[in-house]
């Protein structure tokens, strides 16, 4: 039963990585911009964070680090292909390429060293209770508040006339535009919004996940969250969901090696891999599913006057 | 400020001019950064461009890197070319050169030099059977194939390293994760004694030159571009844009598998963990900076070879990490899209802040 406990406490908080990313790029994707750098943003914000809490000795500036590197990064990003109209697939790619090249020139002289020691996080009582309090209680605070995020972000995008603008350029940024409404700096800021989140996973991934700094470690964690907006059909909830899911699937890996199943490791460590080809390949095959709830204008370039 | 004004033609100087502008704008950045690292930037641009051409051996060394890079460009370009996102190369290449380390293995003493091209044809087949299960996935059940053939790289790369921790690895290898060196006769021939080049250099030359025939001469070619530059135009056309995807995937994939046959076949010369250089990657950026065409991609693909060698010769001179190749890497790749911007754009200053 204890293993059990620990298997959901690492489910939840593998999750948590690929949720934000995940909710993250869904912002910039219903402004209308695919950002395939996820995986580059990810990784150079894991090392920003990484380092500054190696020097500063605080999670929490650690993730300002990773935000700000994500969203600077995104933002190069958004200028090129907002204001330069360059191809979005080649420059998310570009960013990914560059972010994979970057962070292990950046990260080379952090690769030994350790964090500093700080303090675990648990609920008052709750985190006492035996098997419910280390299996969910006990969590790094970014866990809960990622899911409050969720919620709030649901609310956002639903219920109030910011989030319906956001909506609104992507479905028709023809539209927008001709009711007055600055797409492009609009596309700018959700696109930022998007890098921050990614970067803001990147440093929860070297500072709480694996509290360490490897070359390439995000391991395709960026990836499998632009797969994850497919999956979910571009619905935050079902982001959430998914996300859990898959950290399930990540973590599961550990816990049949931990158990001793007689299976070489490397088919283990290809099953979240495996799984993402499969479940998008289940989840695209309904094209009008797709259609239907996807931003209209996703991927496709905007010129205001041409 | 300036704004930008869309050309009634697409800028012919431009086209050209864009990658030497991307060049020498990701050079002024690297000496930038070679100043703000305290290195001397003259040794900086000395070990990138002029170690590389230096001499014969060198320029021996440059082809042998340049080689993956053109073979896995070309089937790319087919790819873009007809509008199809392959993006894990990589991981095709990992299965080539796995199907081809296989049939090595195969080889003992008395096998005769035809095992060199049953070498490389298994290299094409894997690599094919790699980017197939990508194009039946888009094909059947519309999956993205850029995600699908970018997990893909993370699955061969467990497959690679399955297969040499386990069944394949060397058992008088002192438990290293590798397999046995292949036979002498598995070998590539080389063009030349002194210089590691071997024929297939030529065989990427003679691909460029077979890619240039089947997109400008043939009708088969047309048909794969119209799809990607029209794709009304090529259904109007009966052009079929199934048969497209298959051929570019199946392309890219068997060129990529090739050269994943030629580097453990040649420089390499056993499976390691260590197969995987990046070069599936890189040849992306090959395939953009040299426009997708075949002559600019022979030229690309050199340049992209000296950011590797450059790379592993900052290592060991300046002191540098080795990955500042994917940094510069990267970049170019950045300040060329930028660039393009001026092929289809003008730049129209407008004497005011907007």
């Amino acid at each position: 039963m204890e293993s059990y406990a620990l298997l959901l406490a690492a489910t939840l908080n593998a999750g948590t990585v690929l949720a934000i990313a995940a909710l993250g790029l869904l912002i910039n994707e219903k402004a209308g911009i695919v950002n395939l750098g996820a995986e580059g943003m990810m990784l150079c914000a894991a090392v920003a964070g990484f380092a500054t809490v190696v020097h500063t000795g605080s999670d929490w500036l650690g993730f300002a680090a990773g935000m700000g590197a994500g969203a600077l990064l995104a933002g190069v990003f958004g200028v090129l292909v907002i204001w330069l109209n360059t191809n979005q697939y080649a420059t998310g790619l570009a960013l990914s390429l560059f972010g994979v090249g970057f962070s292990a020139f950046a990260g080379i002289r952090y690769v030994q060293e350790k964090l500093p020691e700080r303090a675990n996080f648990s609920f008052p009582v709750l985190g006492d209770v035996p098997l419910l309090g280390p299996a969910i209680f006990r969590q790094h605070p970014l866990v809960y508040l990622t899911i409050a995020f969720a919620l709030g972000l649901i609310w956002f995008l639903y219920r109030t006339r910011a989030g319906l603008v956001l909506r609104s350029v992507g479905e028709s940024p023809e539209s927008a535009h001709a009711l007055g409404y600055p797409v492009r700096r609009i596309r700018l800021a959700a696109v930022m919004a998007g890098g921050a989140l990614c970067g803001l996973a990147g440093a929860y991934i070297s500072v709480v996940y694996t509290p360490l700094w490897v070359e390439g470690m995000v391991a395709g964690k960026g990836w499998i969250a632009l797969a994850l907006t497919t999956f979910a059909t571009w619905r935050p909830a079902r982001i959430l969901l998914g996300a859990y899911l898959f950290g399930g699937v990540t973590m599961l890996q550990f816990h049949m090696q931990g158990v001793g199943v007689d299976v070489p490791s490397q088919l283990l460590t290809m099953l979240p891999y495996v799984s993402t080809i499969v479940v998008l390949a289940l989840i695209s095959r309904n094209p009008a599913w797709i259609r239907v709830n996807m931003p209209a204008s996703l991927g496709k370039p905007f010129f205001p006057g041409s | 400020m300036f704004k930008l004004e869309p050309r009634p033609q697409a800028s012919k100087f431009w086209s050209y001019g864009s990658p030497l502008l991307a060049l020498l704008i990701t050079v002024l950045i690297g000496v930038a950064l070679f100043i703000a690292l305290g290195k001397d930037p003259v040794k900086g641009l000395q070990v990138f461009f002029w170690e590389p051409v230096k001499s014969p051996y060198a320029l021996g060394e440059l082809m042998v890197k340049a080689t993956p890079l053109l073979v896995i460009a070309l089937g790319l370009a087919v790819c873009f070319r007809s509008n199809v996102w392959n993006i894990g190369a990589e991981g095709q290449f990992i299965i080539g050169a796995v199907a081809a380390g296989g049939v090595a293995l195969l080889a003992g003493k008395e096998t005769g030099r035809w095992i060199v091209p049953v070498i490389l044809l298994a290299g094409v087949a894997g690599g094919m059977v790699w980017a197939g299960i990508t194009a039946l996935l888009r094909d059947r059940f519309n999956a993205s194939e850029i995600l699908v053939s970018l997990m893909l790289v993370y699955v061969a790369d467990m497959v690679l390293s399955f297969l040499v921790y386990g069944p394949w690895k060397d058992p008088t290898g002192y438990n290293f994760p590798q397999t046995r060196t292949f036979e002498a006769v598995t070998q590539i021939p080389r063009l030349m004694s002194g210089s590691r080049v071997s024929v297939g250099l030529l065989i990427a030359l003679g691909g460029a030159a077979a890619l240039w025939v089947f997109l400008f001469r043939t009708r088969a070619g047309f048909a794969q571009q119209v799809g990607g530059l029209a794709p009304a135009a090529a259904r109007y056309a009966g052009f079929s844009s199934r048969k497209a995807l298959w051929v570019a995937l199946l392309t890219s994939g068997g060129a990529a598998g090739l050269a994943g046959a030629l580097e453990v076949a040649g420089p390499i010369g056993q499976l390691t963990p260590y197969v995987p250089a990046g070069y599936g990657f890189a040849a992306i950026i090959v395939a953009f900076v040299g426009r997708l065409h075949p002559v600019g991609m022979v030229f690309s693909a050199v340049l992209m070879s000296m950011f590797y060698i450059g790379g592993e010769l900052a290592q060991s001179r300046l002191g540098l990490p080795k990955s500042i190749t994917g940094v510069f890497q990267g970049l170019l790749l950045f300040t060329l899209l930028a660039c393009d911007t001026l092929i289809a754009y003008r730049l129209k200053f407008t004497g005011r802040a907007t």
